[in-house]
């Protein structure tokens, strides 16, 4: 059968039962007011829709979506035995959902309706009255064409496993596993670190309550090792991911911690004993040492330290085994080997964070050139009285107090070389800063180098005007330049900050002895692996994408996949909480229900015209096709595939089908919405 | 009981089909035992006047094959139509073009050109294009009028089987044969194919599949191909996946990508299929690529494959969605 | 003289970013040329290079897709596999004499509704420079059956 006789070949194929029934199409042309009727001659539209094939009544009325509007094609189905409907009006994102439950409520499939946008896409879009009742009669007969071939579907329901699956245990991710696990729900946590806590357990205070961060995080940590509906996986990552909402199967490695976890008491001796010492570039961003054998900080969770074979002497010659020695419970295993764990589970939270932006990019800066140029972190590690300097505020050298620090803002962000968005939190962390070296440093002067000083959230205007009080300098201005290079006196053996202070017009090179850099936020740099590993989309940054900026921030568009946390953008403590606890009743949400209703607008593999080619098999980025070696064919698993019909595009044999967006449905519409372009098929004519 | 009359007729075609007929063996024996050969101008003395004397449906079973090339063609098309009760499009040139079909990607004119005037050894100085109509010291000379579109038999006359294959198979065409003959009841009419398979080559071809990431595509003789292993993921143009089986894979078993001679499946366009799958395989322009990056990097893998219609469509051209290439004049 | 050729365009448009910027163009009240004929397609990744040849030969002058940004697709990367296609799509189409303007991938987000009113407003002007396309009247040589029924009346 050659392709342009496709259209009488309709009908035949993947027929449902009761479909194959004659189609009686009620075609409705919505006046919305004046809306619609000012620019389409609706009643027009509606007397030509009424001769065309298929159509059984074509009516056009003022409000289609009113009450009235919609009993109007109940009232048809019922008495004129209408079997598909189209109804001519706004955008389906307007009112698709109305008139599938109006179809629904007079008994027919709501899948066997079809709408033709006419406002949004037609009378809005001009005032040429001719053109405008042209289009819409050709958007009609496309949609009656099209709703001829439609097939009822029935949703899919999916049993939803009551297990979660959190992975990250920063704040965001432990909110999201504490308040799953109070509402009795059990919780896997995975954390690729040693021990929970995240970005937040390196901080001293926070903003603006200048709350001990340890005070507020520790006690959420204890809970969460203690609880018994969470099970913590901490130096673990998340190695594949099968299955569907509802039923996530989840492949975890534990890597060795080289402890036995069983006997290890955390008492800490074998840290103490460890005779290496080796600079601490996680935790301590580069500040402060580690031993081979370690934790991040003392009050880690879990307690169990681990033990670094790549710096561990032991390890690397074979000898030494003075933990082993010191033990007192025997708990150092060193022929530990990595575990893997496979879990079953029913849905999925990522807040898997952020990384700070590496200062380094930005040469004229200085970071990791002038010694005294440190980054955000560095100086929450210093100023943290569990840090390496126990909270004194000094030069590299250890010892020397600052006397003037400048702290600037916005380092790789709102910067089109570096990163166009703003991090959000860094103004806020910056005047904090400007306030902890006033608090112990008394006499040190502060500048804070800003573009703007967003500080949108509670308190947060009232602690930039007591910094300010506090006597902090903030020049208006994007420095150009940190510099060692005195140009005049009072600058020798001094930082200088070059910048346009943009409040008086005028350049100025401010001398300072210490610089804090800003860094802000970005994607983890595997952020795109990992958004492969779970089927979830990345924006150009690397950020995960929601479903719905506004109206769904946590969710993706993967079911059963959630983002919670700065892995969605950057955030602060309080708005990542927030996510983690919206996460977390989605997911409460969903489990409570038992099942999941899903669209039924799904690929489908019909076997029997599958050859095996597996051109399809890596084209869905749910993962949803596999490949059956022993029978030869490519099969969807139906729960986990989105419908966006790219398998179905690719299937060089058209064995897979895409329900409601068929190539017969399509290509029918191609034809009705052509309808005054084409010419009747010339079929095979005696020569004259 | 008389028998059965059998009549086979050759169009714009190679003369492959008639030979891969013959190719039965001597089962070809068991034709002639089964019919009465009416009119098969290959092998036997016929006058298309023997056939137009013929009553209407008078032929019980006539394999047509070649494409609709010229008014020769047209005529004997409505003529075996009229005058047969099953008629076959038998073979690729009669059911999609095939090759004479490429003349769509060309004009007439060009065709003309490339043979009677540009053609190195054509002598130049008779400058003579054959014309319709001639004139000679014994009378006229007419010859059939070349038509600037390639058709397929159905685009010209219902058709109601078709048997594909370029040529069709020999133990297909025996199937087939001996099916009617021990009356094994035909599907319904309707231009059905029959003789062939119902999903695509590969699931005859016995190389290893494996995920598809093309990186760049290859010609025939730019690549030995790794034995066993499909020869597409290889970069090769092997037109399996979109070709209907029938043919047992015998081009990709020895090395030599599918070139699709046994069509589309049913109502599909062959080349566009073909190419939807293949360029959705090519592993270019990652997501982490800027747009123009993307753009630059996928276009130049596609730019690897050389002549995507003549690839895509070397036999279903003349009956693939746009039929023939446009050109801004017609006629020049 | 002015060109009132008013060209017929088939817009695949994807459900998640270019739908969502034409029903804001027309919330907008932007106006632009009621040339585009819309198809909802869930992502770009669904339009077959089959429906722009099917559309072509059953009489558009053009069509145009228009799917999310590059990175901003809600199935991840489905508009990179249309990028894909389209790419391949163009060289077969030039074989075939069908000008560039034709067929037309453009990137429009739900918030780009003035760039994607844009899009169908500068693609209607190239159509109105090329003129109609008329596939099977003007390529295949076919006349409306009506009329070659009246021929063959007169003839015979």
């Amino acid at each position: 059968m050659s392709p342009e006789h496709a259209d009488r070949t309709r009908g035949s194929p993947h027929g449902a039962p009761g479909a194959e029934q004659e189609p009686r199409v009620g075609v409705y042309v919505c006046h919305c007011g004046h809306n619609i009727a000012n620019t389409v001659a609706v009643d027009e539209v509606a007397e030509w829709a009424g001769g065309q094939a298929h159509v059984t009544v074509a009516r056009d009325y003022k409000f289609m979506c009113s009450s009235l509007g919609q009993e109007l094609i109940e009232q048809d189905i019922k008495e004129r035995g209408l079997n598909r409907v189209v109804v001519a009006a706004c955008s389906p994102h307007m009112h698709e959902k109305t008139f599938r439950n109006t179809c629904q409520r007079a008994g027919l499939n709501p899948f066997l309706f079809e709408m033709a946008n006419i406002r949004e896409l037609g009378s809005w879009a001009t005032d040429d009255r001719e053109a405008a009742t042209q289009k819409a009669k050709a958007q009609v007969k496309g949609a009656v064409e099209r709703a001829v071939l439609q097939r009822p579907l029935d949703p899919l329901y999916v049993d939803i496993n009551p297990n979660t699956l959190v992975v990250g245990g920063g704040i965001a991710g432990l909110t999201a596993a504490l308040e799953l696990a109070n509402a009795g729900y059990h919780v896997y946590l995975v954390e690729r670190d040693s021990s929970i806590g995240g970005h937040m357990a390196k901080l001293d205070k926070t903003f603006p309550t200048l709350d001990c961060a340890a005070c507020i995080l520790t006690p959420k940590m204890v809970d969460a090792e203690n609880h018994p509906n969470i099970t913590l996986m901490t130096w673990s990552e998340v190695l594949s991911v099968h299955g569907y909402v509802g039923n996530f199967s989840v492949r975890v490695r534990k890597r060795a911690r080289f402890i036995n976890e069983e006997l290890c008491t955390g008492c800490g001796t074998c840290v103490e004993k460890c005779p290496v010492r080796i600079i601490d570039q996680n935790f301590e961003v580069g500040l402060g040492y580690r031993k081979a054998v370690y934790r991040n900080f003392p009050q880690a969770i879990p307690k169990y330290p681990v033990i670094d074979p790549d710096n561990c002497t032991f390890f690397q010659r074979g000898k030494c085994r003075a933990c082993e020695i010191v033990c007192p419970t025997d708990a150092i295993d060193f022929k530990q080997k990595d575990e893997i764990v496979d879990l079953e589970i029913g849905n999925i939270i990522l807040a898997t964070g952020y990384e700070q932006f590496d200062a380094r990019t930005i040469p004229q800066y200085g970071y990791g050139r002038l010694a005294n140029v440190f980054t955000s972190m560095e100086f929450e590690r210093m100023v943290n009285a569990a840090g390496p300097t126990a909270g004194r505020v000094v030069l590299r050298d250890g010892v020397t107090a600052p006397k003037r620090v400048g702290i600037i803002h916005c380092v790789g962000s709102r910067d089109k070389k570096y990163h166009e968005y703003c991090s959000r939190a860094c103004c806020m962390a910056a005047l904090k800063f400007a306030h902890l070296v006033h608090e112990r440093v008394p006499e040190a002067e502060v500048f804070n180098f800003y573009i703007d000083i967003r500080a949108a959230g509670k308190h947060y205007e009232e602690f930039y005007h007591r910094v300010l009080s506090e006597g902090a300098h903030l020049i208006r201005g994007r420095v150009a330049e940190v510099t060692d290079a005195a140009r005049g006196p009072g600058e020798e053996g001094q930082l200088i900050i070059q910048v346009e202070d943009t409040l008086i017009g005028k350049q100025r090179r401010i001398p300072v002895d210490m610089v804090i850099l800003m860094a802000g936020m970005e994607a983890r740099k595997d952020a795109r692996q990992v958004a492969n590993l779970f089927g979830l989309g990345c924006d150009f940054e690397g950020w995960f994408t929601e479903r719905h900026a506004k109206l769904d921030p946590v969710v993706t568009m993967t079911e059963g996949i959630l983002i919670a946390g700065a892995c969605q953008g950057p955030k602060a403590i309080p708005e990542s909480v927030a996510q983690g606890s919206a996460a977390a009743a989605r997911v409460a949400g969903m489990i409570g229900q038992r099942t999941m209703k899903m669209e039924p607008v799904r690929a489908s593999i019909d076997a029997d015209s599958c050859s095996g080619c597996r051109i399809c098999n890596n084209l869905c980025p749910y993962h949803a096709i596999v490949y059956h070696e022993d029978r030869r064919v490519s099969e969807v698993l139906t729960a986990l595939c989105q419908g966006c019909g790219a398998c179905v595009a690719a299937c060089p044999s058209a064995a897979i089908s895409g329900a409601h967006f068929t190539r017969d449905q399509v290509m029918a519409q191609i034809e009705g919405i052509l309808w005054d372009a084409r010419q009747p098929e010339v079929l095979w004519l005696e020569p004259a | 009981m008389a028998k059965p009359t059998f009549a086979m007729y050759w169009a714009a075609s190679c003369g492959g089909c008639e030979i891969s007929l013959l190719n039965i063996g001597e089962k070809i024996l068991d034709v002639d035992a089964a019919f009465q050969v009416v009119f098969w101008p290959c092998v036997a003395d016929f006058k298309y006047s023997d056939v137009e004397g013929y009553p209407d449906g008078y032929i019980d079973l006539c394999l047509f094959n070649g494409a609709i090339r010229n008014s020769e063609n047209e005529e004997l098309a409505h003529l075996l139509r009229r005058k047969s009760k099953t008629l076959v499009a038998f073979g690729s040139c009669a059911y999609e073009g095939c090759a004479p079909g490429l003349a769509n990607l060309t004009t007439n004119a060009a065709t003309m050109r490339t043979i009677y005037t540009d053609c190195l050894t054509t002598d130049e100085t008779r400058d003579r294009l054959p014309q319709p109509l001639s004139m000679v010291p014994e009378g006229e000379i007419r010859i059939p009028v070349l038509y600037e579109t390639v058709r397929a038999l159905d685009q010209v006359v219902p058709v109601d089987y078709i048997i594909p294959g370029c040529p069709p198979e020999a133990h297909q065409i025996a199937a087939v044969i001996q099916a009617v003959i021990s009356g094994v009841p035909l599907p319904a009419p309707g231009g059905k194919v029959i003789g062939a398979g119902t999903v695509a080559v590969c699931e005859e071809c016995p190389l290893a599949k494996n995920v598809k990431q093309i990186t760049r595509f290859y010609r025939p003789y730019e690549l030995v191909p790794e034995p066993g292993i499909c020869l597409l993921e290889q970069g090769l143009v092997c037109m399996g996946p979109a070709t209907r089986s029938g043919c047992g894979a015998l081009c990709p078993q020895v090395g030599m990508r599918c070139e699709g001679c046994y069509g589309p499946l049913d109502g599909q366009d062959q080349g566009a299929r073909m190419l939807s799958a293949i360029a959705s395989v090519v592993a270019a322009g990652g997501p982490d690529q800027d747009e123009a990056e993307q753009e630059h990097a996928i276009a130049a893998v596609m730019d690897t494959l050389a002549d995507p219609a003549g690839t895509f469509y070397r036999f279903s051209l003349a009956h693939s969605l746009l039929r023939r290439v446009r050109v801004a004049e017609p006629g020049t | 003289m002015e060109n009132h050729f008013q060209p017929i365009i088939v817009g695949f448009l994807c459900n998640w970013c270019s739908y969502r910027a034409a029903d804001l163009a027309g919330t907008a009240r932007i106006h632009y040329a009621p040339t585009m004929r819309p198809i909802r397609v869930m992502c770009t990744a669904r339009v077959e290079p089959e429906f722009v040849l099917k559309a072509l030969r059953e009489g558009a002058d053009g069509v145009l897709i228009a799917g999310c940004h590059p990175g901003e697709c809600h199935y991840v990367e489905g508009n990179i596999k249309a990028l894909r296609r389209f790419t391949l799509l163009k060289a077969l189409l030039r074989q075939f004499g069908i000008e560039e303007a034709r067929v037309q991938l453009v990137w429009a987000a739900a918030s780009e509704g003035k760039q994607l009113a844009e899009a169908v407003d500068r693609m209607t002007e190239e159509l109105r420079a090329l003129g109609p396309l008329r596939w099977r009247e003007t390529v295949l040589g076919e006349q409306p059956v009506a009329r070659r029924m009246a021929e063959a009346e007169v003839g015979g």
